[in-house]
């Protein structure tokens, strides 16, 4: 009769890390992010969208990043959008669709009628190749 | 423009003869079909038949006369015309994943293979045992090798891989070739060499294509963005990024014009501008037929509201010559550096033919440089 090893500890194993062939990706710095001014919306998109935590690792400066521009776009008045939309340039549309995407993943009272107004918006102005680079991605907002 | 619907499986790859009066392709199956043409028409001449997988790349050498095709069963055949009949001849490869797409270098003394193995096979013939030998390229590549074109000095050899890169490789094979001259991506060429890598795009590079004199390359990338690399001392890279949905294969038709097809089903121009290193969209190259506007009864609106929610008579029809995703694009006539016709293949069985001066005088605005 065959005997059970009594130790399991190798199924606590994350086989994937030890993979020699596992991709990488490369690393950079980390940027920092600051808070928004309140006052004026358009200044306020302009320093929320700006340096962006796209190279951190760091799942609370990413989370701090997302509220913040959230506060910010549910602050918008529905006819402010499009003019403040038009104001961005090409990597500025891109990157607020990431935020757009990464708001609707995790919805909040009435914040996804707000950023279905922004994507529509945003896609009037990106097309669809904004939101293929949301998809395609290796950095995530 | 003028399509050909060859039939309703997706054409994978094509390649054309030296004076383009037959086509290979392969109907998204094990077999190449040859097709004539004869007047107006296509008639199938002759059916290759000795892969296990399907065909995922087919290269017609002009001068030798000779295909390669390879597949998802790991192989290569060289196919030679004897008589009426072709002849295939099997090269190892020596890759454990599918084969993904081949070209004939320039000078067609050899060839280069892209596989799923992550590393790319360059096969030249050895007289002596009368077999073709592979030497294989594997650093750095990380992911699949998608897409491949040789530079014209015949050692460089430009490949686009599913590890979002774009690299230039030195393919030099010393039993076949003397050493190269220097060139704007370097000097010292020994082979499997990195002489360019490229940064900033991220997505799957699906088509990558050197322009005629060699001194850029372009790519076009999984998330949207086609970019040109030009070389020297140091090489300077610029991509744009479109709207439109992923492109999928990209040439040059002049020094300074790209055109690219993909999944939006229409070919695009591109100009690059090196004074300014700086790509700029030149227009939509499809011309679709202008289909007379009628007024809308009150019936069709309530139709169209309940059914679409809006009251658009825009019907949910493609406008475009292609009907699905175009998959390669070939030049025809003029080489890369003016090019007169390019012939475009896509998911929908279609082959259409593009006469670039009548694009020209077509779309207004449109200027290639």
């Amino acid at each position: 009769m065959a005997k059970n090893t009594l130790s399991s500890r190798f199924r606590k194993v994350d086989i994937d890390e030890f993979d020699e062939n596992k991709f990488v990706d490369d690393h950079d710095e980390a940027a920092d992010q600051q808070g928004p001014d309140a006052g004026d919306m358009m200044a306020a998109l302009h320093i929320a969208l700006r340096n962006p935590p796209i190279n951190s690792k760091n799942p609370a400066i990413k989370e701090r990043a997302q509220t913040v521009v959230l506060k910010v776009l549910t602050s918008f008045k529905g006819s402010d959008i499009e003019p403040a939309v038009k104001s961005l340039d090409k990597n500025g549309v891109d990157l607020l669709m990431k935020y757009i995407y990464k708001g609707f993943e995790r919805p909040v009272e009435n914040s996804s009628a707000i950023l279905l107004q922004w994507h529509e918006k945003a896609f009037a102005i990106g097309g669809l190749g904004s939101i293929v680079r949301v998809l395609t991605a290796r950095k995530t907002v | 423009m003028s399509l050909h619907q060859f039939l309703l499986e997706p054409i994978t790859c094509h390649a054309w003869n030296r004076d383009r009066t037959q086509i290979a392709i392969s109907p998204n199956n094990h077999e190449v079909h040859i097709y004539k043409k004869s007047g107006n028409q296509w008639v199938k001449a002759h059916e290759l038949k000795e892969h296990n997988g399907h065909i995922t790349g087919i290269d017609w050498a002009p001068e030798s006369n000779r295909i390669v095709t390879c597949g998802t069963d790991r192989n290569a055949y060289v196919w030679t015309l004897k008589g009426d009949v072709w002849k295939p001849t099997l090269v190892i490869l020596r890759i454990n994943r599918a084969a993904r797409c081949v070209t004939w270098s320039p000078k067609e003394n050899k060839f280069a293979v892209g596989s799923g193995s992550r590393l790319i096979s360059v096969c030249y013939f050895e007289q002596e045992n009368d077999w073709w030998v592979c030497k294989h390229i594997k650093k750095p590549i990380r992911s699949t090798i998608l897409c491949l074109d040789w530079h014209p000095n015949n050692v460089l050899l430009a490949a686009g891989s599913c590890d979002f890169k774009c690299r230039i490789f030195s393919a030099y094979i010393k039993e076949v070739e003397e050493k190269p001259a220097p060139t704007a991506w370097g000097s010292k060429m020994p082979f499997g060499e990195v002489m360019f890598e490229s940064t900033g795009t991220s997505g799957w590079v699906h088509g990558v294509c050197f322009s005629d004199s060699g001194n850029r390359v372009a790519w076009a990338s999984h998330d949207s963005t086609v970019a040109v690399a030009e070389g020297g001392k140091t090489a300077v890279c610029t991509s744009l990024s479109s709207e439109t949905l992923p492109l999928l294969c990209v040439t040059f038709i002049t020094e300074n014009s790209l055109v690219a097809a993909g999944h939006d089903c229409y070919p695009v121009l591109f100009v690059y501008d090196s004074n300014n290193a700086a790509l700029s969209f030149g227009g939509k190259l499809d011309v679709p037929k202008q289909s007379a506007q009628k007024g809308m009864t009150a019936r069709e609106r309530f139709q169209n509201l309940d059914k679409k929610a809006s009251v658009d008579s825009k019907e949910a029809v493609l406008e475009s010559v292609h009907k699905n995703s175009i998959s390669q694009i070939s030049i025809l006539n003029g080489g890369k550096a003016k090019c007169a016709k390019f012939c475009t293949t896509g998911m929908d069985g279609g082959m259409a033919i593009w006469d670039v001066k009548t694009l020209e005088s077509a779309m207004k605005d449109l200027k290639i440089v």
